[in-house]
């Protein structure tokens, strides 16, 4: 049972928890999308008019046609927007100050919502590129992939 | 091909902090002590229970106090058959319950529900609190609601407050 507090205005207040317990069918497409990711891969899906969607979707989103052509894409790429993070809460997928960014990964038409560990907010940049950093245990989870990471310089 | 994934567990939790404010405040220390204290409309006489200050069809304060009964009727009820709660076997019933005396039903638990018996509209139940020493000002107070073998109460006497 919540403990239950007397505020100063001699109402009573208690922390009170909402949870559902969801669980969340995938689907044929984003089933394999996730499946590759466990096993440390990134795949997109081409589109009629030739365009690779990362992540991929069930239909082109042009012509409504059900995507069957899978393609494995680069796992480092370009960051087309952020947004920085100087306090992350509980659920985030970094304890410290991160991006959430787009990222545009090698071969893929389209951009992926993740996160960047880059330390700090001066060292983020539109267009900038980032990698994979892989988890070091994967599932089958779009957190198999723990973050990107500003790309080494070769 | 690697293996496909077929799902996930995304649960979603909100935490909230509730106040619940002066009035439903009172309400909630008076199950603190084992009563049931709800509040009455001056205007439509209408009894709220758990009370909000005033009432919403007449939009006044509703100050007087009254102490309701441990007993009340069945207006409706759910048959629960997933397993929500470690500590409450499923089949069970959840029922809005009319306290005798109120205009506002209560949401509760129903368990004691005699073999071979129904729940139905109309039943008339009573509450069964937790120890004394348990009291506290919440509904988990009351821990169900059990059937006191009455006959049923008539549609007429509860078919407003369905
Ligand atoms: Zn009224």
């Amino acid at each position: 049972m919540a403990e239950t507090v007397e505020t100063q205005t001699a109402g009573l207040s208690a922390p009170h928890v909402l949870e559902y317990p969801y669980t969340r069918s995938v689907g044929p497409v984003i089933g394999r999308f996730l499946g590759g990711l466990r096993d440390r891969k990134i795949e997109g899906i081409r589109t009629k008019d030739g365009r690779v969607l990362v992540p991929p979707a069930e239909y082109d989103p042009v012509t409504s046609e059900a995507l069957s052509e899978f393609v494995e894409v680069g796992q480092a790429g370009v960051v087309k927007t952020w947004a920085w993070v100087s306090e992350p809460r509980p659920k985030h997928p970094l304890d410290r100050p991160f991006a959430w960014a787009l990222i545009q990964l090698d071969g893929a038409d389209t951009a992926l919502l993740h996160a960047i560990d880059a330390g700090d907010e001066s060292k983020m940049s539109t267009g900038m590129r980032v990698q994979v950093r892989w988890r070091e245990e994967t599932v089958g989870m779009i957190t198999d992939i723990e973050c990107f990471e500003p790309e080494a310089a070769s | 091909m690697s293996e496909p994934v077929v799902g996930f567990g995304a649960p979603i939790r909100l935490e909230y902090n509730y106040t619940p404010g002066s009035a439903s405040s009172r309400y909630l220390r008076s199950i603190a002590e084992g009563r049931i204290v709800g509040q009455r409309c001056p205007n439509c006489e209408k009894v709220y229970v758990p009370p909000r200050g005033s009432c919403p069809t007449c939009a006044v304060p509703t100050a007087e106090e009254v102490e309701l009964a441990h007993t009340g009727t069945i207006t409706t009820f759910c048959v629960v058959n997933l397993s929500f709660y470690k500590e409450i076997e499923p089949p069970y019933v959840c029922a809005s319950i009319l306290l005798d005396g109120a205009d506002i039903a209560l949401f509760h638990l129903i368990q004691e529900v005699p073999e071979g018996r129904e729940v139905t509209m109309g039943m008339r139940v009573e509450a069964v609190w937790v120890d004394e020493s348990e009291l506290a000002p919440t509904l988990e107070s009351i821990k169900y609601f059990r059937p006191t073998g009455e006959p049923d109460a008539s549609y007429d006497s509860y078919k407003e407050h369905l």
